[in-house]
């Protein structure tokens, strides 16, 4: 039952169905092939024995209390960006997604930006306090908020910065995917429902922000939407499985799905019920959109729809000069589920549906992916986004025309890779 | 029995990531504790825009300009322009006739792009982030009056008060910051993602 996969345009990229068929078959014949030949097998002859790798020939070492990845993939780590400003506290680390499959970022890759660096907070001394527009101020110890009710969502996490090169450089900088869009991660984190906290405190009729607050030195803040919290928000405890990463807020930061990251705020300490927002200084400057008519947009919490092509990516070298790949990438939304995914390999001039590849969850990392037969000629390969609202990613010119030449925060425009006759693979604008 | 499995199907379908609403509706754990108004004066340091929080206390940008050398200019240059940390001074954008060096500035340090100056709407914010979080090596060391002296210099910086002006609660809330009448609003509505 030979299945050859059909190639459907001239860029080399296969029909999905015919493709799958053929895997089918391949993986089918393989268990077969790998049942041991006889089980009365006698020991093996000395040359064959002497072939064998060290570790075939020996007992392992035992386990540990906590497992660490292989040193042969001590490799993989974040890209520490160059300090924005450069004074040492403000501290910026993007994710390698070049390297992640799936939609699980492992939590020593999770990006961070901290503005005022990572404090180190003894939890026995740290509290949740609610007051302002209340019934009745209180607080929540860590022990108590551990017995409330939780839930466990799959989001992304994603800087209103993120791909910031590419909003602002007049020529495409020569950077990897992680360089360039690393500053986000998709995470199972778990806490308590904000509206279970506010209920407890009683939030008065006329109360419309909450000024979320840190205990880093920074103190950061950021007025959030009375709605939002009694939406999907959570107060998050764990991420992955495990208590919260001090890079990530430990012991608690604020969850607020979909969100630009800036608004998640860590090392949660307080939350101040209000009827009006406070303008902190991340809402004031650097987390507004300059746009096109030099009008300053403000409270942009969304981060819209957006997708990658993680494999291949910038800087990456094809192994060979034609033949198969996997073209695979990451999709997002903070308003919803991923719907569609389309890739082009001829520079946007025609479009192929790809893959999704499950759990397709709401504002949550989307895999998706498309075989591909490279010709080894120059190619420019692009992948767009569109999520369920019908939302859809704009090309580089058409988010362009919308904000100021130097507005660099909320890009989300179709990234493109140019790979040349020798493999090459390189950040390009269309 | 087969009604109540495709009950359960949908309930374990939608149970994976919200809490079923019957049982939690209306949740009272009783878990937390009283927060006392002392507690609250203690870390209660959000300036709102419309005064409210705003401390008694005051400076003058004469005052502010010699905190300023001391204690910030070695992060946000002389004139509150060159770097690397946030430029205080100036307008936004790539290009401005006042400084003709920007844009070498910017490719050394990029967010200097933007501006205090040009991009904060409220007086009183410039206030709040000094007094929790400057300077950045010792936040929250520097009183009310010298954090308005402060905002009183980086006002002056920017031509937006002399430097004779000196600011208290009653007066910041007079200065009108020239980012005002830009701004516009994407919560609750967002014009550009219709």
């Amino acid at each position: 039952m030979k299945n050859t996969p059909q190639v459907i345009n001239n860029g080399g990229l296969l029909d999905r169905r015919s493709f799958l068929l053929s895997g089918l078959s391949l993986s089918a014949a393989l268990p077969l092939a790998a049942l041991p030949l006889n089980s009365q097998a006698q020991a093996l002859p000395s040359k064959s024995y002497e072939r064998l790798p060290q570790w075939m020939k020996m007992p392992g070492s035992p386990v540990s209390e906590y497992g660490q990845p292989s040193p042969h993939e001590g490799h993989i780590k974040r890209h520490i960006a160059a300090s924005t400003p450069q004074t040492s506290l403000f501290s910026v680390s993007h994710s390698p997604i070049q390297n992640q499959p799936g939609i699980i970022t492992p939590n020593g890759l999770h990006f961070t930006v901290s503005h005022n660096g990572v404090p180190e907070i003894d939890p026995h001394q740290h509290e949740l306090k609610i007051h302002g527009l209340v019934d009745k101020a209180i607080k929540f110890d860590l022990q108590s908020l551990l017995r409330l009710p939780m839930v466990s969502p799959i989001h992304f996490l994603e800087c209103a910065g993120n791909s910031a090169p590419n909003a602002v450089s007049v020529t495409a900088l020569n950077q990897s995917v992680d360089e360039l869009s690393g500053q986000v991660s998709g995470i199972q984190y778990s806490g308590v429902p904000l509206k279970y906290l506010l209920q407890e405190a009683g939030v008065k009729v006329n109360a419309t922000w909450v000024i979320a607050e840190g205990a880093d030195g920074g103190s950061h803040a950021r007025s959030i939407p009375l709605s939002k919290l009694l939406d999907d928000a959570f107060i998050a405890l764990y991420q992955n499985g495990e208590r919260l990463r001090p890079e990530q807020g430990y012991p608690m930061r604020l969850f607020v799905p979909g969100w630009e990251g800036n608004t998640n705020v860590k090392w949660l300490h307080r939350l101040e019920i209000s009827d009006q927002p406070a303008y902190t200084k991340d809402e004031s400057g650097l987390y507004s959109d300059i746009l096109a008519n030099g009008d300053i947009r403000r409270f942009s919490f969304h981060m819209d729809v957006k997708s990658v092509i993680t494999q291949p990516s910038g800087k990456m070298q094809l192994p060979n000069r034609k033949g198969y790949y996997d073209i695979s990438g990451l999709a997002w939304s903070g308003h919803g589920k991923i719907k569609m995914v389309e890739v082009s390999v001829d520079e946007g001039k025609t479009w192929v549906k790809a893959h999704l590849q499950g759990p397709i969850l709401p504002k949550a990392l989307t895999r998706f992916s498309i075989p591909w037969h490279w010709d080894g000629k120059e190619r420019v390969i692009l992948s767009r986004a569109y999520d369920e609202h019908n939302r859809v990613q704009p090309s580089r010119s058409q988010w362009r025309s919308h904000y100021a030449s130097y507005s660099f925060n909320h890009y989300n425009a179709i990234q493109a890779w140019s790979i040349n006759a020798d493999g090459l693979v390189e950040n390009y604008y269309v | 029995m087969f009604k109540l499995h495709i009950f359960l199907l949908i309930f374990v379908l939608f149970a994976n990531n919200a809490i079923s609403e019957s049982l939690y509706d209306d949740l009272k754990t009783q878990l937390a504790e009283p927060l006392s108004s002392n507690e609250i004066q203690r870390y209660n340091m959000t300036i709102f825009p419309d005064g409210t929080n705003l401390p008694i206390g005051s400076g003058s940008a004469e005052q502010g300009e010699t905190l300023y050398n001391a204690q910030c200019m070695s992060c946000h240059g002389e004139k509150g322009i060159e770097g690397p940390a946030a430029r205080l001074a100036g307008s936004d954008g790539w290009f401005s006739l006042s400084d003709p060096l920007r844009i070498l500035r910017i490719e050394k340090h990029p967010i200097l792009l933007i501006s205090v100056g040009s991009l904060w709407p409220h007086a009183s914010s410039i206030f709040d982030y000094i007094r929790r979080a400057m300077p950045h090596y010792a936040p929250k060391s520097l009183n009310n009056d010298a954090c308005y002296a402060l905002t009183a210099y980086i006002l002056y910086l920017n031509d937006i008060i002399d430097e004779k002006s000196i600011l208290d609660k009653t007066s910041i809330m007079a200065v009108e910051m020239p980012a005002k009448s830009r701004n516009t609003f994407s919560w609750p509505e967002n014009p550009l993602n219709k």
